[in-house]
């Protein structure tokens, strides 16, 4: 299985798979612990259910190399009696924009196809306009955590406003409370409120009403359409990324050969 | 830029130095490789299982504790027994001479001790990859033969 997600990754292969699990995307900020949560919520999800984990981080747009490294984060590993319910894979963003690349649709439906109840994809650790985890996803948790900056930030429009369920991390650390406050003061506005959980990823505290919670988010009809618009915008970028012209038109473009405009009409033609 | 490899960075066995390693993982990510760091203290086991989930091609081992003699052809050996001869092993770290040839003859294509270039390793990713020198192959060649 590991070679077919590798040859899907490649576009070698495309899947015809599908299940009908739960794909949960997993975003927030860098080092909000989304890593540590999923851990978390593997620790307690498996071996009952059988969770497969697709952590993305970011590839190097100058060497195209990248360094991969959620699975350090990830101790329910070490555990033998879980190995056989837990597959987890890391996947460079490569040549895509944004948090998450498209083929990570297609890896999740493979995955699901192979049993998999539930595939969370960790985002790279990402801001406030993140969205294209939208697109890939049934569900979207967003990850926030003290200490990072006033109430304002809670009344943003953004990724916020797409969460099923917002996790406040890191409840053990001082600020916590405030931050679920001005949430809950934002999310009292809007008509369809979402839930929030106060959890510590490092106490525990938490962590199991989160684990049965996540079994069960329900949809929220606001995101739908977010949803369609992500990817109908995936779609487009992926059009230009998979270009084989394209390395050659930026070429020209960086020797200021080419604009943008006509740049974009030969991408097209 | 050449061909892009998904290689796993580790460090078996109780060793808690991991500036080496990441060091060597750098190097591989700017040569343009998709490098899988796998954290301090791993097992033989958790090493070959995260090889077979994450389908790399390259397997580095890490180790300054000298338990190298122990650790390198065990998981050469369990590379094998799970069907993933090849995938192709080297290690590096502090390394005596003296025990190189049987690390090699164990399935380990290349030892890098302090003061090796980057350019080196990556030159080795290169060489390794055309000739197909996985754990399981019958070739005997190591880099500097």
């Amino acid at each position: 299985m590991a070679r077919q997600l590798s040859a899907i990754e490649n576009g070698d292969l495309s899947s015809q798979l599908e299940g009908d699990g739960l794909v949960i995307a997993i975003t927030g900020p860098p080092g909000i612990g989304k890593s540590c949560l999923i851990d978390c919520l593997l620790h307690k999800l498996t071996p009952e259910h059988k969770i497969a984990v697709l952590a993305v981080d970011p590839s190097s747009s100058i060497s195209g190399g990248a360094l991969l490294g959620d699975r350090v984060r990830m101790s329910v590993l070490d555990d033998d009696s879980k190995s056989e319910s837990i597959f987890v894979r890391s996947i460079a963003t490569r040549s895509s924009s944004g948090s998450v690349p498209s083929i990570v649709q297609s890896l999740a439906n493979h995955l699901l196809g192979n049993g998999f109840e539930i595939v969370f994809v960790e985002t790279v650790g990402a801001g406030q306009s993140e969205m294209r985890c939208a697109a890939i996803s049934d569900r979207i948790i967003v990850v926030e955590g003290p200490a990072r900056g006033d109430g304002v930030q809670a009344e943003k429009a953004g990724l916020l406003e797409l969460a099923d369920l917002i996790v406040v991390n890191k409840c053990d650390l001082d600020g916590a409370d405030k931050v679920v406050n001005d949430l809950t003061m934002s999310l009292t506005i809007t008509e369809e409120k979402t839930p929030i959980s106060k959890v510590s990823a490092l106490t525990g505290e938490g962590i199991d009403d989160l684990a049965k919670s996540v079994l069960k988010i329900p949809v929220r009809l606001s995101s739908k359409r977010a949803r369609f618009r992500e990817q109908l915008f995936m779609a487009h970028e992926s059009k230009i990324t998979q270009n084989p012209d394209l390395d050659s038109i930026l070429d020209r473009m960086s020797q200021e050969e080419l604009g943008v405009e006509e740049a974009l009409r030969r991408l097209y033609e | 830029m050449g061909e892009r490899y998904r290689i796993i960075i580790a460090k078996p066995g109780l060793d808690g130095h991991d500036r080496g390693a990441k060091v060597v993982a750098r190097a591989l990510r700017d040569g343009g490789h998709e490098v899988i760091y796998t954290g301090l203290r791993r097992t033989a086991e958790q090493i070959v299982r995260t090889a077979m989930d994450e389908d790399a091609k390259f397997v580095g081992l890490s180790s300054l504790s000298g338990a190298h003699e122990h650790l390198f052809p065990k998981i050469c050996q369990l590379l094998r027994e799970s069907g993933l001869g090849d995938v192709i092993v080297f290690g590096g770290g502090i390394i005596p001479e003296g025990d190189r040839s049987a690390l090699y003859s164990s399935g380990v294509r290349a030892i890098f001790g302090p003061g090796t270039t980057s350019s080196e390793i990556l030159d080795f990713v290169k060489v390794a990859s055309m000739r197909n020198c996985g754990v399981g192959s019958e070739d005997s060649w190591h880099w500097g033969d």
